[in-house]
């Protein structure tokens, strides 16, 4: 801290613009903690590779995942076909990567609207009573349904697409969110400085956006790590039952799906998109134990 | 007309076991620049009084049975929560007891303060901050600049209790309400911050309702007492007065309590029982079980609080014989 000696009267004024009013931001320290965190580097190491070939699909995968190739149907992995082919000769290669992006697209569209809506119903429902009660028997209702017994309901009504299978994921999940939203909020709204920030003359909204959400902040980001890995999975649950993507498009889910026929004879077809999922899945897990360590104060004293 | 007019506030909870009175008829004056002390036992309804005043209390379970605050010449109980809301912190302000928890943890302490005269005055980041640096200055925070960006943890809860202080001030209100405002601070921090009260008062020339259950913190810094128990004033009276030449038994058997240097005893005395239950207050002079002058007319009715001259009252049947 090599400040200036800034004289603390008010009237000095040329030095008040220059001090920032953030200095030792708690994230600094949250992130420096994160960074010596093994299974979380590790986890971010894994989501990392996944996320990579999501993103960089067009160039490290030019072939078109949905290109048939009779003639070289069934490659085992080699030189030329990485990940070999499948039963059409489309190159598994392709279509996993392609997969992947299809995945992470899916997943981080469902963390997005559980984020938003989450977020949105558990602050109302926790912040003020008298919504509690409605709210909270709908989404109580909501989780009753086995998750993916209720996904596969919302998109069996809904019709297979990119677009229901995320719709559907987010009615499934973003009752667990809310929840956990609420319960944090419930806690902080009882907390002194609420108190005092009434006190004080805040309106509800400033209450709730200044003190009460920035606080419940910690655990809803360690759910929502959780919840990308859930919703990749449950996305390749529904399109190996035929209700995600429509094929041709690639998914890990219908890619397995496919080869699933061929398991004894070209094994690899399905056993790659099941390492790529199992590679995103435990990822994700290890990202969000990781930050579950560092962001739960409760777990940091027990360790 | 004085700055805040109370008068026969009655405050009730919802509980399982049917509607309980917290507080009960209690009325009383505060002038601008005065400070009253309200002092009583834990569960004493201090609290509750002072709650009931800024309006903080969740209705339900609580409701105002009867009576009323008048703040500057406005009518408090029953007005909207949105108006409410701007006499909050800027008409009235209050300081808690705990500076440990009363500071938002996510917050720098220059955010916290640019945020409640934010929430009042329609003036620039600029003039905010000034306003921020202003008041941590004034109450004693070295090199406020420096320390706008500092987190609630970086501080001592002393400093806390200031900062707490110096939001409460920021937008000038007529009258402070501080709660225990000393009671989790060393002695040497709790007589620093009575000070600093006291400072501000004569700088500021606001009215200052102190709420405590340390007698000691009512003799440095109160021109006027209330003595609560058990939901309703038993005695009020200026300090000194009260100091010298206590009327109620329960006010005796506080001061009582209260250790001398020149006490040769080796025990404290101690009133004796305690403070009864809400929902289990004994008909007539709700002391009358604990007190050492009980006679059977003290639990026939509840006892008025009444004048003994212009500027002391007693809630006791038998002041006359016991003055």
């Amino acid at each position: 801290m090599n400040l200036p000696d800034a004289p603390s009267r008010p009237d000095a004024e040329a030095d008040i613009q220059d001090v920032p009013i953030h200095r030792q931001h708690p994230a600094w320290m949250t992130l420096r903690r994160l960074f010596r965190h093994q299974l979380f580097l590790t986890g971010i190491g894994l989501f990392g590779i996944i996320l990579a070939a999501a993103i960089l699909a067009p160039i490290i995968a030019p072939v078109d995942p949905t290109k048939l190739a009779m003639r070289y149907k069934f490659r085992p992995p080699d030189g030329t076909f990485i990940f070999g082919t499948d039963n059409f000769g489309r190159s598994l290669w392709s279509r996993v990567i392609w997969g992947a992006q299809l995945s992470v697209v899916i997943g981080f569209s469902v963390v997005l609207l559980n984020a938003i809506f989450g977020t949105l119903i558990g602050a109302l429902a926790g912040y003020f009573r008298s919504l509690d009660n409605g709210l909270m028997r709908v989404n109580d209702a909501l989780m009753a349904f086995p998750a993916i017994l209720l996904a596969i309901g919302v998109t069996a009504v809904l019709g297979p697409s990119t677009f229901n299978v995320i719709l559907a994921l987010a009615v499934v999940y973003i009752p667990r969110t809310a929840r956990i939203v609420r319960s944090s909020v419930i806690v902080l709204r009882e907390m002194e400085y609420v108190q005092a920030a009434v006190a004080a003359g805040a309106g509800h909204w400033r209450i709730l956006r200044r003190h009460i959400l920035p606080n419940a902040m910690a655990p809803l980001i360690v759910q929502l790590s959780f919840l990308f890995a859930y919703a990749v999975l449950s996305e390749a649950t529904l399109s190996f039952l035929g209700l995600g993507a429509v094929p041709p498009t690639p998914t890990w889910g219908n890619i397995m799906a496919e080869g699933r026929q061929y398991m004894s004879e070209a094994s690899w077809i399905i056993t790659i998109p099941g390492i790529a999922l199992m590679i995103t899945v435990m990822g994700l897990n290890l990202l969000g134990d990781g930050l579950r360590d560092v962001l739960d104060p409760r777990l940091r004293i027990q360790q | 007309m004085s700055l805040l007019e109370v008068r026969d506030l009655t405050t009730a909870f919802k509980t399982e076991r049917g509607e309980v009175t917290a507080v009960e008829d209690i009325s009383f004056d505060l002038d601008e620049g005065e400070i009253l002390g309200i002092v009583g036992e834990s569960g004493s309804g201090k609290s509750v009084t002072a709650l009931t005043i800024m309006g903080l209390l969740p209705q339900p379970p609580a409701r105002v049975v009867r009576g009323s605050v008048h703040f500057a010449g406005e009518l408090l109980t029953g007005m909207s929560e949105t108006r409410l809301e701007r006499i909050r912190g800027a008409g009235i302000s209050m300081v808690f007891q705990e500076p440990m928890t009363s500071l938002n943890p996510v917050l720098t302490i220059g955010e916290q303060i640019m945020e409640t005269v934010r929430a009042h005055e329609a003036i620039s980041v600029r003039d905010q901050r000034l306003r921020a640096i202003e008041m941590l200055d004034r109450v004693g925070i070295p090199s406020a600049v420096r320390r706008l960006g500092d987190y609630p943890h970086q501080m001592s809860g002393g400093q806390r209790q200031r900062v707490m202080i110096a939001m409460a001030l920021a937008c000038r209100p007529r009258l402070l309400i501080a709660d225990e405002p000393t009671t989790a601070l060393d002695v040497t921090i709790q007589a620093q911050v009575l000070d600093l009260l006291m400072d501000l008062r004569d700088e500021l020339g606001m009215a200052i309702m102190i709420i405590t259950h340390n007698m000691g913190v009512i003799a440095e810094t109160a021109d006027r007492v209330l003595v609560m128990y058990a939901g309703r004033i038993v005695e009020q009276a200026p300090v000194a007065r009260l100091f010298d030449r206590p009327l109620h038994p329960y006010t005796r058997g506080l001061l009582d309590c209260v250790p001398t240097l020149e006490q040769d005893r080796n025990r404290l005395v101690a009133i004796p029982g305690s403070l009864p239950e809400p929902a289990r207050r004994p008909a007539g002079c709700r002391f009358a079980p604990r007190c050492g002058h009980r006679i059977d007319a003290c639990s026939a009715a509840i006892p008025p609080l009444v004048a003994v001259d212009a500027s002391h009252a007693s809630a006791c049947i038998r002041t006359d014989i016991l003055a």
